[in-house]
């Protein structure tokens, strides 16, 4: 126990001061810990001692406000509930009676808990008994037995299972009203016994086909954990009547594969209605329908287009070869005319060495002979034999204008040579 | 530290991580935030420091350490303390079995033959490289249990670690992939571990030495335990003390015993025939630590000779008196060294596994009044080997929602360095003794409260406030045994104890400097007074007395000054 503190004299002063500290020491404190670390803060954000206190203590009030400070208003408690008897428990809303219907499967633990503590302190008997009716522990009962399913998660799912009161009955394809908020509703309830959590939302009409396919593919590929143990006959567990417990227990696990097995399919039943009446699948049948004629018409267009294309290059084409052949036939004519031009060209050329030759008076001075007049022309005519059409052309080029004998003879001579062979007179 | 793992999931893995000469240790912090050991894959949770190459074949651990009896020149061991060091620094004692360190570009490290031909040169590791290594198998380890990668760890340096070898290390570490979130000292990381097994988030003030029997060294640290948070007062090292050297006490025992039976030392036989030697004495000496003899069998030791004996606890213990010697001298050493006396050590927590041999226990506590608690190894909790280890974990758990940065500025002097009371601050008590609201080494900045209670009529009180001082007085005992004692006067073993008991030494604190008193006016009869001390960062010291439920009495002292 604490140290007993002395008396003080009766007139001493409330605060006297005597001496101040010894000179602290500095020193270095290892930095580990979980003290160091509010040391550090106080520190680094300056606080004092008390600061760091309150600030501390607010955080920690704060985050246990969040977890303890639900206000929200208690739901009425239907009388009907209160007098149920606890005995045939299997048939009580345990949701209700724990007053969480509006959270059913999506209540979370803490939820449940903090609602038994609740719920026990105000139906407690021992405050029963305060008002008087201390017999009346049914509901009591009642709601420790629905804490004992709830608490227990496997339990607690096999009564999910057949909570009929969380269930949204499909609505009928006739049914009016907007098919989103209708069908989603009934999806949205039935997602909830997935093993694969998030489940896939209905959306709306402005989904993309994935989206939508997805969700059906969803639910058409659904993995259940619904069990119906919880409809189960009650196995008797006398062991006098072995054959008995055995054929009950036969029979609930029967009774537990037909429920799965007509769970499934009503469940298949609903997406399919679904899926039949769903606007969005016509909606994507029409787009498809669309896009396909649109694309039909596309590869059309192509085709039209290739052969259009096509007629225009074959046109093309034949007027290009008539071109090139009216071309050709204009060559061939141009060819003719110039050699015959040529020929002629050189008819006259031959006529003018030849009267050259005679203008050279046959190469020889004074009246010529009739052997130097043929000598000349043999000549002449072996030149024009040898000779080709330019150098012919260049000789007459040379000649013309010429009348001078000697120059005409030297012009001669020059062109023999070029040509070489033997020559009579010219060389 | 990798961008994308720390921004990943935001959920941390960080391990704790305690790099030893000889052993290493790897540990977390589960989510029950129960700290667990890491077994490698060999399912070592204490792992050999130690890395051996066969040609290109990398060993690691208790692999390697077996190499160390066939290929001891490619083996390394005991590299830690030689992080961060120039070569004329280290002390290459602990390598004389394994491979050799050398010097090459300034750098200290090894020459291994790693290289698969025949006759090709050695390659050089940098102890470094070894380190990193080391680290990366550690980390492996660590990543195959927890089955994801580690982003953070804590690591753990000996106190005579410098600035250069910290960083040096964290250096290395980083390299090997392990982000370093905070380096902190050994002794100071056992004794976390070791509260927050014991007391929880808030350790009761108390003085603690710290005694560390590692393999090859030993170290010891006084460490003031003050509102949760660690000083250390001062430090004593051993390098000459450890498991080894009990190893080779045994070692020489047993070799003399072989050339006794068969004319040959093992010691001068071959550098084989030691380290099978030492291999054995090292379970030896561990299983003498837990049952009172243990035989010894080694196959063909030296010349071909198979040899076999037993020992017992009582001949080890003579055998070792030396080093027991030592130990004791160590931790009287750090005791004085921090101007205290053994009466004021209120806690000694062993650690390291050479803590784990009875001997030790049993010379530690006799030098410690009874009133000082010896926390022997006992328990999983409190296996002294893994305390560092686990130490380190509980401080990874604890910063790992922070931020790197935040971690570091947490470190700075700033923060760290802080004025400590050099005396004890409390009130004198109706009987004149003193009670300290404030211990001696107390951080500040601080604020404590005391409850007393008024005397029994109640009244006026007065609230005397002191600084405490502490006085050792020696009390003769009225000795019985006087006689008996001369007779007993051969008997050195026991004269010790003896000399003990004739006088008791008690520690007493005296209220030695008035600072102040306040009167607390008409207290009810069966109340409670309540003294705040509040000193602050600027050394403002302010004192609050009131009755408990009803207005304070202010006052502040003069304010105090820092030793220069």
């Amino acid at each position: 126990m604490a140290a007993v503190l002395p008396s003080a004299a009766p007139d001493a002063a409330e605060f006297t001061t005597f001496g101040s500290l010894t000179a602290l020491v500095p020193r270095a404190i290892e930095p580990l810990g979980p003290q160091y670390l509010s040391h550090a803060r106080r520190v680094l954000r300056g606080r004092t001692w008390s600061e760091d206190e309150r600030i501390q203590s607010e955080l920690n009030v704060k985050s246990v406000e969040d977890v303890d400070g639900d206000d929200e208003e208690e739901e009425e408690e239907d009388p009907a509930m209160l007098a149920h008897d606890p005995k045939e428990w299997k048939s009580q809303d345990h949701y209700a009676v724990l007053g969480l219907s509006k959270y059913r499967y999506r209540a979370t633990d803490e939820q449940i808990r903090r609602a038994h503590r609740k719920k026990v302190l105000k139906h407690h008997p021992d405050k029963r008994a305060q008002a008087g009716n201390a017999e009346d522990d049914g509901f009591f009962k009642c709601i420790q037995k629905a804490m004992e399913v709830l608490s227990d998660p496997v339990r607690r799912r096999q009564y999910d299972s057949v909570d009929e009161a969380a269930n949204v009955a499909a609505p009928s394809k006739k049914s009016k009203g907007n098919f989103y908020k209708l069908w989603g509703a009934a999806f949205e309830a039935e997602g909830r016994f997935s093993k694969k959590q998030p489940v896939p939302t209905i959306g709306d009409e402005n989904s993309t086909k994935p989206e939508v396919d997805h969700f059906y593919n969803f639910f058409y590929n659904f993995d259940s954990w619904r069990t119906f143990e919880y409809l189960d006959e009650d196995v008797p567990d006398d062991s006098d009547n072995r054959d008995h417990k055995r054929h009950i227990e036969r029979k609930n696990k029967a009774a537990r594969q037909k429920h799965k097995t007509e769970d499934t399919a009503r469940l298949r039943k609903m997406v399919d209605d679904c899926l039949s009446i769903d606007p969005r699948i016509k909606m994507f049948k029409e787009a498809e329908k669309k896009a396909k004629e649109q694309r039909k018409w596309e590869r059309e267009a192509d085709a039209r287009k290739a052969a259009e294309e096509a007629k225009k290059a074959k046109e093309e084409a034949e007027k290009a070869a008539k071109e090139a052949e009216e071309k050709a036939k204009e060559d061939r004519e141009q060819a003719k005319k110039a050699k015959e031009s040529a020929k002629n060209a050189k008819k006259k050329n031959r006529r003018v060495v030849k009267g050259a030759v005679k203008d050279a008076n046959y190469f020889v001075e004074g009246t010529a002979s009739g052997a130097a007049i043929d000598a000349a022309l043999s000549d002449c005519d072996a030149i024009l034999e040898k000779i080709d059409d330019s150098a012919l052309a260049e000789f007459v080029k040379k000649l013309t204008g010429l009348s001078d004998a000697g120059a005409i003879k030297a012009v001669f001579g020059e062109t023999a040579g070029a040509l070489g062979g033997s020559w009579k007179v010219v060389a | 530290m990798s961008e994308e793992q720390q921004t990943g999931d935001g959920a941390m893995t960080v391990i704790g991580v305690s790099f030893g000469n000889a052993n290493s240790s790897i540990s977390f912090t589960g989510s029950d935030g129960n700290v667990d050991i890491i077994a490698n894959q060999d399912g070592d949770r204490s792992i050999p420091s130690t890395l051996a190459y066969v040609k290109e074949d990398e060993y690691h651990g208790l692999q390697a350490k077996a190499q160390l009896i066939r290929n001891s020149k490619n083996t390394v061991t005991n590299f830690r303390d030689y992080i961060g060091k120039q070569f004329s620094e280290i002390d290459p004692t602990y390598s004389h079995r394994s491979a050799h360190p050398v010097e090459n570009a300034g750098k200290v490290g090894y020459q291994l033959d790693v290289l698969p031909e025949e006759g090709a040169e050695p390659k050089f590791f940098s102890v470094e490289e070894v380190a990193q290594i080391h680290l990366r198998r550690l980390r492996e380890s660590a990543e195959d249990f927890l089955g994801k990668p580690v982003t953070g760890a804590v690591l753990t340096v000996p106190t005579d670690f410098t600035q250069k070898q910290r960083e040096e290390l964290k250096q290395i570490a980083t390299e090997a992939g392990i982000p370093v979130m905070q380096i902190v000292s050994e002794p100071v990381a056992a004794l976390l571990a070791y509260d927050s097994v014991t007391y929880g988030a808030f350790p009761k003030d108390r003085i603690v030495v710290v005694a560390d029997f590692g393999y090859t060294r030993s170290d010891a640290a006084v460490i003031a335990v003050r509102g949760g948070m660690y000083t250390v007062l001062a430090t004593a090292h051993n390098y000459e003390l450890g498991g080894a050297s009990l190893d080779e006490t045994l070692a020489d025992h047993f070799a003399k015993e072989f050339e006794k039976k068969n004319g040959i030392d093992p010691r001068k036989e071959s550098a084989r025939s030691i380290a099978k030697l030492i291999a054995e004495c090292e379970v030896t000496r561990k299983t003498l630590s837990n049952s009172n003899s243990s035989t010894i069998s080694i196959e063909s030791l030296a010349g071909g000779f198979d040899f076999h004996s037993t020992i017992n606890r009582l001949r080890f213990e003579m055998l070792a008196r030396k080093q027991f010697d030592n130990a004791v001298s160590l931790v009287e050493d750090v005791v004085k060294k921090a101007g205290l006396d053994v009466l004021d050590v209120d806690e000694v927590v062993l650690v390291g596994g050479s803590a784990q041999t009875p001997k030790i226990l049993s010379r530690i506590e006799a030098i410690f009044p009874e009133t000082t608690k010896v926390a022997s190894p006992s328990g999983k909790a409190l296996n002294p080997a893994e305390l560092i280890a686990r130490g380190a974990a509980v401080q990874a758990s604890l910063i790992a929602g922070f931020e790197q940065s935040d971690i570091d500025e947490s470190l700075q002097p700033l923060v760290a360095n802080a004025p400590h009371l050099a005396k004890s601050v409390g009130v004198v008590t109706a009987d004149g003794s003193f009670v300290p609201v404030l211990e001696s080494y107390t951080a500040v900045p601080i604020r404590h409260s005391a409850v007393f209670e008024v005397p029994a009529e109640g009244g006026d009180v007065l609230v005397g406030i002191y600084e405490g001082e502490r006085e050792i007085v020696t009390r003769k005992v009225e000795s019985i045994k006087e006689d008996k004692d001369e007779e007993d006067d051969l008997d050195d073993e026991e004269e010790f104890s003896d000399e003990e008991d004739e006088e008791t030494r008690e520690k007493v604190l005296k209220p030695a400097t008035k600072l102040a008193e306040a009167v607390v006016k008409g207290t009810k009869a069966g109340g409670k007074v309540e003294v705040v001390i509040n000193i602050t960062a600027d050394l403002k010291v302010s004192v609050a007395v009131r009755e408990v439920g009803s207005g304070a009495v202010r006052g502040e002292l003069p304010a105090a000054e820092v030793q220069k």
